[in-house]
């Protein structure tokens, strides 16, 4: 009996494979040329903000990195910064501490004499590790009060909702001023500001595909297999709502990034001397017209890049997920 | 007669909706034996999911509510126990194998690792163990090439192969009792006999008591020791198979059985559906649910009470007005039965 189940069974299941939805996905992202430069783009601009523990993965030791170096804190280390960020020298060259791209100093040194090169280096380090580390406080505030709200509903549903309401009703920036003003400006406290200002929205995205998974039978069959509820929120629910998180993601944090350089460009971001784009940019624009473009140019040029790499990649894994627009 | 596993009294399931109150389960009694298969058939909406999920409290709450009745397992009444308690049930000692197989697997885990995780709920077992103890279930259920299939996710499956994955998720924990709601309704009909032979095998193997839930009378014709047919939330009629196939009392019984297609016969016959359609559970007559679809109905007495069981063979209960003779020579008109006398 059971060898013929057996036989039957075996026919023609292995015949096609069916490719998994990651496969899938990344089978339609490939033809988005765009989303394709988006994502070369934030791979090269991962590759050099995160330099330090990719060269301390490589050799055990760092030759390179100088005395200077190594006493800053570990955000602001750059491992390809061929000086040191903060360190002004009134003598960089012949013009005194303001000089324009030479072999010495690739793209200039500033008002201090500051090697602009190695400022934007580690700002984009710095410019980075806000954007994600922001967006991994929203999300996880986002992510733990979205599905309770949208599983339990009723009141729990309500009072979440409503909260995410009042985030969502304040003026952004705004709001993001106020928490500088009272935390005081400096790198922590820039993503602690954005970050718990930002989850309402992955709150209510994850919530809307909670609503819709909860009904789904297999929650049905965690449930009659006698799994508890947190565990099939997180364990059941949550991992099947994360396609669209995955986009919010991608340009969560190009937002993040951009609201960063706004706030340093406020001059309540970072704290001076510390580079970031934001900061850079508001340090040196009263010089690019004074015809020393080259502090303004390479930094924001930067940014620029790295948001539109963000964002273009996260709309074309938008699409590529979109089971709307699948072929 | 084997251990009585679990004892229904009474249950009434019913969803306070804004539009009314929906009575989906209404007085529904029965007893289920170790080694023994109960099927409850009956059409869509006539309460028998329902019924089903009642007994592990999944009916969701709100709006449905358990509002009577006790469901005695091994004479603990689980509507009493807490939550916990009623957890540790859930899989353990009443699993449930769902209708559709292609939806009712988490389609991000693997496959071994959503039967392990059924397993370690409520086994003190390590991971690896019932990582093994999963690729094991898989081979039981007839799953060739058992070890690697649990590194598979559900979308490598097919439909059949589901079903059985589901099956050893049912049965990982060895429990008392198995509720198969619609196991076969999704499934093409070469792949259904198997499934109703693996879980024939798997109840054999681990002495469970077995609730089917079909509107499928064939399905219950091959595994099911006694039926019982339910019609508008109620039960109309029930008893030991032979009883219900070749003795039925109630006249929406006959329906079931007209409407079913026979392969024994010589003379082409017609298939008679039944009239009418099934009742708004919203409006339920006070009496006989199936008053105005019968076409036997007494109209002073069916629609304003219900009767109560009667008991027309042995364990063979129905619930119907028209006294027994009367429904003798009525049945004995109906086209298949004609037939079967020839």
């Amino acid at each position: 009996m059971t060898e013929e189940v057996v036989a039957t069974a075996g026919e023609g299941a292995m015949e096609v494979k069916p490719l998994s939805p990651w496969a899938d996905t990344w089978r339609r992202l490939k033809k988005n040329k765009l989303a394709l430069i988006g994502l070369v783009i934030i791979v090269i601009f991962l590759l050099v903000g995160g330099a330090q523990e990719i060269a301390n993965l490589l050799g055990p030791h760092n030759a390179s990195e100088s005395d200077t170096a190594a006493q800053r804190p570990w955000w602001q280390r750059g491992y390809l910064a061929p000086y040191d960020p903060n360190g002004g020298d009134f003598h960089a060259g012949p013009a005194g501490p303001i000089n324009p791209p030479s072999m010495k100093h690739l793209l200039g040194t500033d008002y201090l004499g500051r090697d602009v090169l190695s400022r934007a280096l580690v700002a984009t380090r710095i410019s980075l590790l806000v954007g994600i580390i922001a967006v991994g406080i929203a999300l996880a505030i986002g992510l733990s009060l979205g599905p309770i709200s949208g599983y339990y509903g009723g009141a729990v549903d309500s009072v979440v909702m409503r909260m995410a309401d009042i985030f969502f009703a304040f003026p952004y920036i705004l709001f993001v001023l106020l928490i500088m003003t009272v935390l005081g400006p400096g790198f922590r406290n820039v993503f602690i500001a954005i970050g718990i200002l930002s989850w309402a929205g992955y709150a209510r995205l994850n919530r809307g595909s909670v609503l819709s998974v909860k009904q789904v039978e297999y929650i049905e069959a965690a449930r009659a297999q006698g799994a508890s509820d947190l565990r099939i929120i997180f364990r059941h629910v949550l991992p099947n709502t994360m396609a669209p998180i995955y986009v919010a993601i991608a340009m969560g944090i190009g937002g993040a990034i951009l609201t960063e350089s706004a706030l340093s460009y406020l001059g309540i971001g970072m704290r001076p001397p510390d580079a970031s784009w934001g900061s850079m940019i508001t340090d040196y624009q009263t010089y690019f017209f004074a015809g020393q473009w080259w502090m303004l140019t390479f930094p924001s040029i930067a940014l620029v890049v790295t948001v539109f790499g963000f964002i273009s990649f996260g709309n074309g894994l938008r699409d590529a997920t979109d089971p709307k627009l699948k072929e | 007669m084997d251990e009585l596993l679990l004892d229904v009294q009474d249950l009434s399931t019913h969803f306070m909706t804004h539009a009314g109150v929906v009575k989906a389960v209404n007085g529904v009694s029965f007893t289920l034996h170790r080694n023994e298969t109960i099927g409850i058939v009956g059409e869509s909406g006539s309460g028998k999911t329902v019924a089903a999920l009642s007994l592990l409290r999944l009916v969701p709450d709100p709006p449905g509510k358990i509002v009577e009745g006790k469901i005695l397992l091994k004479g603990r009444d689980l509507r009493e126990v807490s939550n916990e308690e009623i957890r540790a049930v859930r899989g353990n000692d009443i699993a449930m194998i769902f209708q559709d197989p292609m939806t009712s697997l988490n389609p991000v885990f693997k496959v071994g690792m959503q039967i392990a995780e059924a397993i370690m709920l409520h086994q003190d077992k390590s991971r690896r163990d019932a990582w093994r103890m999963a690729a094991e279930l898989l081979a039981k259920v007839g799953i060739p090439d058992a070890e690697s299939r649990v590194n598979q996710y559900p979308f490598e499956f097919s439909g059949g192969m589901r079903q059985r994955a589901m099956i050893a998720m049912a049965i990982s924990c060895n429990p008392d009792i198995l509720i198969a709601d619609e196991p076969t309704t999704a499934l093409d009909v070469t792949i259904q006999a198997q499934i109703i032979d693996v879980v024939r095998e798997m109840q054999a193997q681990y002495n469970s008591g077995v609730i089917l839930i079909t509107h499928d009378l064939g399905v219950v014709a091959e595994i099911a020791d006694k039926v019982m047919v339910m019609y508008g939330g109620r039960t109309v009629e029930y008893g030991p198979i032979d009883e219900i196939f070749y003795n039925p009392h109630h006249p929406y019984t006959w329906g079931l059985l007209g409407s079913l297609p026979r392969l024994d016969l010589v003379e082409k016959e017609r298939l008679t559906p039944i009239k009418g359609q099934p009742p708004d559970l919203l409006m339920l007559p006070p009496g006989c649910p199936f008053s105005g679809r019968c076409g036997y109905e007494r109209p002073d007495e069916c629609p304003l009470t219900m009767p109560d069981t009667e008991i027309v063979g042995p364990e063979h209960g129905v619930r119907c007005w028209i006294p027994n003779d009367e429904r003798v020579s009525a049945r004995s008109e109906l086209p298949r039965f004609v037939a079967r006398s020839k």
